[in-house]
């Protein structure tokens, strides 16, 4: 006869010194689990328990400035510095992770309506009410920047005068060209004084300009006739515009889909659009209560944040038609200009209170060096809630905000007012005969009309 | 290029046949781990939705894959086995035969301890099947390092001792005693005394739930959340006095048994029981689970033990012969059953339980409990002189996970342990017949309204049955034919009315014309005026 029994020598399976790591033995045997589901669903209430406990979104204020601020810049080559202007014609180099301004600009007179950077992050250009261009020498980052009690200021090393007041400036990706927009958009090379070319839309001032990571010359404006119009600057005239019934505050294409791009609209909505076909829009991010001001995408192309006037910053997924976070403050009122950092770890307002706010884009992250295990912990987490989210108590759990007071009665309202027009509309419907009445689709519903210029 | 395909092929055909059983193997082994079927995602219409599942389900794929393979090549131990050449019958090899074929760490599990003084003895393994606690009748509680063989601690309670239980570790036991229970620490210590269930029967530990369930002298079952001492559910069986009480471990139900022959399973969060199994004819003696929760083996006094499936309530298979008076599955699958001073194995590999081995002891030795270790070939059996342990070839599992339970477990990695355990403790209400269902889909409840054909049918079926019933003939000057004709017009008209309920499909819609309706929606009658199309 034949047999065999188990055996376990301790050696095998203890270890031999103190030092040792201590040895551990799998078998994912799912008889040995008894009830994982179960164990599973406990693990993401827990879960998810724990991310609503460990959100702390708010890093920090930056504040300096002595009027409301009007717009951001980001240094494309460095990660630490981010560039802010105000109402009253202060520029701003900050160091985020100190929270101080390493450096002024000083010379506008009046508000500074537009902030941008070269690609290699050498010239800082800013545009204001005032007609003026400003062109100016970054400052190089060096160890004597470690004594923050001196706070240099530098001069501009060019000014170029325009004969309207100037409302957004934005600078090609690669190149040298940089576009100015007012009553018409300028487009200048660093060295001319006059521009090189202009485009004229119509008869109403261009409120914001932004070039496309991926083609070069190719330049999206919102005018404020209600259109948003996309140009290639090599031909002399308009390539594709889209008029809707309210204005675009700001355009922002993706990093990682350069033909799609989303425009922050007046009446709270963004709408994004894939740029070669505008009939409809390809989503719309429905969530702020009152005019979106400003817009960016995360370097991800995942996400983009946005900033509004009903003092709220907010965060969507690139395609999904809810905000997915929220941040407010008491003390943050308006906010006017919104960045996303070029790590894509945190977001940056900048807002009427003339403070800059820094917060966390994932609201429960750990941020710093994490351990292998603890990146391992944090994904099975991520995991395992993300199984079980439809559920009616987790999804209590992690859909759960607290919202200002004013931003949740207009919520409210607002829905109130949608419920009645839509019974309203589906009892029209009812009863009249089948196909007299449509509904447009929310995507086209707000297009009024787009064309194709030739 | 065409020739390179071309051989492509050929390689192909000519594979080694190792490697396709060795395929063969995986893929059985693949299905355990893919828990089940994948979704049907052709009847999805939602693109994102179907790209974003499909390729989740890859994934649960690869998964699955990866873990058959790791239990192909990477596990460090292979189960045991006792295999006879020729005209041997398992049955009769005896345990000193077993010795003298065995290493000598196995040999050190065949024992008999004999403690003649203190009555009968109970015994309970903690989960990995280090610690042993053994209770006898007359009051002898000991907690035994199996690795060892050292004795923890021992404690002489002075009174009857009916049930010994272990809690999560081996920190915690709980003990039976004549009046109360009484919760002891490691070292001895009187914990907690536990006065509202009275005097008890049985004590079972439910591992996931933290639940200490407990059956009672008066028949009533007891519940009680041992992290914080709430009694989560006290429930009135209605059945009697019994002693017979098993969880089962695949879903926490717990199982009784009771002198009628019935076997009720009960969960704490209802004052009903979920089954009433009638299973034997005359009392129950002893109800055991199979560690997949599929198989339930009862016992009754008519000297026959049944095997039932659970997912049909089927009998699967009985074994006549002898009245079993304790059952045990082991975590392969074999039936141990204890009768007087013999002990039976039955099982093999597959479902079919027949005699695999078989240890009789000495005539004045009567069995009491028989239990199998976890993760050892070893059946430990106490009896009414001490408790025995004796080897199984082939019934514990050879490779434990460390994450689940470690009999090697330092006391940092068991205090980690505890702290786990009790993050993941369950709720009482996930306690269910089938735990999968959790985070499933509740099948809808609403039965389908009947389209407008099929009630007109159901009419019609209606009317002609009133009209073909036989009116009885009335005597002493009440058969008038005036009134039989009333009488059955009465009562077709019955059958044509419609209740108020089933009449909401015409008075909410609108009102449509007769051409425009289906003709499969038209009674017979009119299908003749349907609009062709």
């Amino acid at each position: 006869m034949r047999i065999k029994t188990i055996s376990r020598s301790v050696d095998e399976f203890t270890r031999e010194r103190s030092q040792d790591l201590q040895r551990v033995f799998h078998n994912f045997d799912p008889s040995l689990r008894p009830m994982e589901k179960a164990v599973e669903y406990q693990r993401a209430l827990t879960a998810a328990k724990l991310e609503k406990i460990f959100a702390r979104p708010f890093v920090g204020a930056m504040d300096g400035h002595r009027d409301g601020i009007s717009c951001m810049a980001k240094n494309p080559n460095y990660l630490k510095g981010i560039f802010s202007a105000s109402m009253d014609g202060d520029i701003r180099l900050w160091d985020i992770a100190t929270r101080r301004t390493v450096c002024q600009f000083p010379g506008h007179q009046g508000a500074v309506r537009g902030l941008t950077v070269s690609t290699d992050g050498n010239v800082l250009v800013s545009c204001g009410i005032d007609s003026t261009v400003r062109l100016w020498n970054v400052p190089r980052p060096s160890l004597e920047d470690s004594d923050l009690s001196s706070e240099k200021s530098a001069e501009p090393s060019a000014v170029y005068v325009c004969k309207n007041a100037l409302l957004a400036v934005d600078h090609q990706f690669e190149g040298e060209l940089f576009a100015t927009s007012g009553a018409q958009i300028d487009i200048w090379n660093h060295n001319r004084s006059q521009p090189v070319h202009s485009f004229k839309p119509g008869n109403d001032s261009v409120i914001s300009v932004r070039f496309n990571p991926g083609e070069p010359d190719i330049l999206a404006v919102s005018s404020n006739d209600r259109r948003m119009i996309i140009y290639d600057i090599r031909m002399s005239s308009a390539a594709r515009e889209i008029r809707m019934q309210t204005k675009t505050n700001s355009i922002a294409w993706n990093p990682m889909e350069p033909m799609n791009f989303t425009g922050a609209n007046e009446d709270g909505n963004c709408y994004s659009f894939d740029g070669r076909k505008n009939e409809e829009a390809k989503c719309v991010h429905k969530d702020h209560v009152s005019a979106v001001m400003d817009i960016d995408f995360s370097p991800t192309g995942r996400e983009f944040v946005t900033g509004s006037y009903d003092r709220s910053v907010r965060i969507f997924p690139y395609n999904g038609g809810h905000s997915r976070e929220i941040y407010h403050t008491k003390r943050m009122q308006r906010v006017f200009c919104v960045k996303y950092s070029s790590d894509a770890t945190y977001v940056i307002s900048g807002s009427d209170d003339t403070n800059l706010r820094l917060w966390k884009a994932k609201a429960s992250e750990q941020l710093g060096v994490i351990l292998p295990r603890e990146q391992k912990k944090h994904e099975y987490n991520e995991a395992v809630k993300n199984r079980y989210k439809h559920l009616p108590e987790i999804k209590r759990i992690v859909r759960h905000r607290h919202l200002p007071k004013p931003i949740y009665k207009a919520i409210a309202e607002s829905r109130a007012v949608n419920n009645a027009k839509k019974r309203k509309d589906d009892r029209r419907k009812a009863s009249s005969a089948p196909g007299t009445i449509v509904t447009k689709p929310l995507r086209t519903r707000r297009i009024i009309n787009e064309r194709e210029v030739e | 290029m065409e020739v390179a395909l071309e051989d492509n092929n050929l390689m192909e055909n000519i594979l080694p046949p190792d490697e396709q059983e060795i395929d063969v193997e995986l893929e059985a082994k693949e299905k355990k781990y893919l828990r089940g079927e994948g979704a049907n995602l052709e009847s999805l219409k939602d693109k994102k939705l179907k790209t974003q599942l499909a390729s989740r389900e890859k994934l649960y794929g690869k998964s699955a894959k990866a873990a058959a393979k790791i239990e192909k090549w990477l596990l460090p131990a292979s189960a045991g086995y006792l295999e006879t050449d020729g005209l041997e019958k398992t049955w009769r090899i005896k345990q000193t035969d077993i010795a003298k074929e065995v290493d000598i760490l196995s040999s050190r599990n065949q024992y008999d301890i004999v403690l003649p003084d203190f009555g009968p003895y109970k015994l309970d393994f903690t989960a990995s099947g280090r610690h042993m606690l053994a209770g006898g009748r007359k009051g002898h509680l000991a907690l035994v390092d199996m690795m060892n063989m050292n004795l923890i601690r021992e404690i002489h309670v002075r009174e009857t001792v009916r049930d010994v239980a272990f809690l999560h570790n081996d920190q915690f036991f709980a003990a039976a005693q004549k009046k109360y229970a009484y919760i002891y620490g490691r070292d001895g210590t009187e914990l907690h005394c536990l006065k509202e269930r009275g005097p008890v029967a049985r004590l079972r530990f439910l591992k996931n739930h933290f639940l200490l369930a407990s059956v009672n002298k008066i028949g009533q079952l007891h519940y009680q959340d041992v992290t914080y001492g709430d009694m989560v559910a006290s429930i009135r069986t209605g059945k009697g006095r019994t002693d017979v009480m098993e969880v089962n471990p695949y879903n926490g139900v717990v199982a009784l048994g009771h002198s009628g022959g019935t076997v009720t399973m009960w969960k704490p969060t209802s004052q009903a029981p979920l089954v009433q199994m009638q299973c034997h004819p005359g009392p129950v003696s002893s109800v055991a689970f199979h560690p997949n929760g599929h198989l339930m083996a009862t016992s009754g006094k008519e000297r026959k033990v049944k095997i039932w499936d659970l997912r049909k309530f089927e009998e699967v298979q009985t074994i006549h012969g002898f009245h079993a008076k304790t059952l045990s599955f082991s975590q392969k699958g074999l039936l141990a059953a204890g009768t007087g001073s013999f002990v039976q194995v039955l099982g093999d590999g597959s479902g079919n339980y027949s005699r695999y081995m078989s240890h009789s002891m000495v005539k004045g030795y009567q069995v009491e409990k028989v239990m199998f270790r976890p993760y050892e070939d070893v059946l430990g059996i106490g009896h009414s002189m001490g408790w025995s342990s004796v080897l199984i070839p082939g019934s514990g599992e050879p490779n434990f996970d460390s994450w689940v339970a470690n009999p090697f477990e330092t006391s940092k990695q068991r205090r980690e342990k505890e702290v786990h355990l009790l993050l993941d403790k369950l709720p009482p209400e996930t306690i269910m017949l089938d735990p999968s269902k959790i985070g499933a889909m509740r099948p809808s409840r609403r039965k389908d309204k009947p389209t407008r054909g099929e009630i007109e049918a159901e009419k019609e079926v209606a009317v002609e049955a009133a009209k073909g019933v036989e009116m009885k003939k009335k005597t002493k000057g009440r058969n008038k034919p005036s009134k039989r004709t009333k009488k059955k017009k009465e009562m077709v008209e019955n059958a044509k009315k419609t209740f108020p309920g089933e009449e909401q499909g015409n008075v909410a819609g609108k009102k449509r014309r007769i051409g425009e309706v289906d003709a499969a929606e038209l009674p017979a009658s009119l299908k003749r005026f349907a609009r062709k199309n």
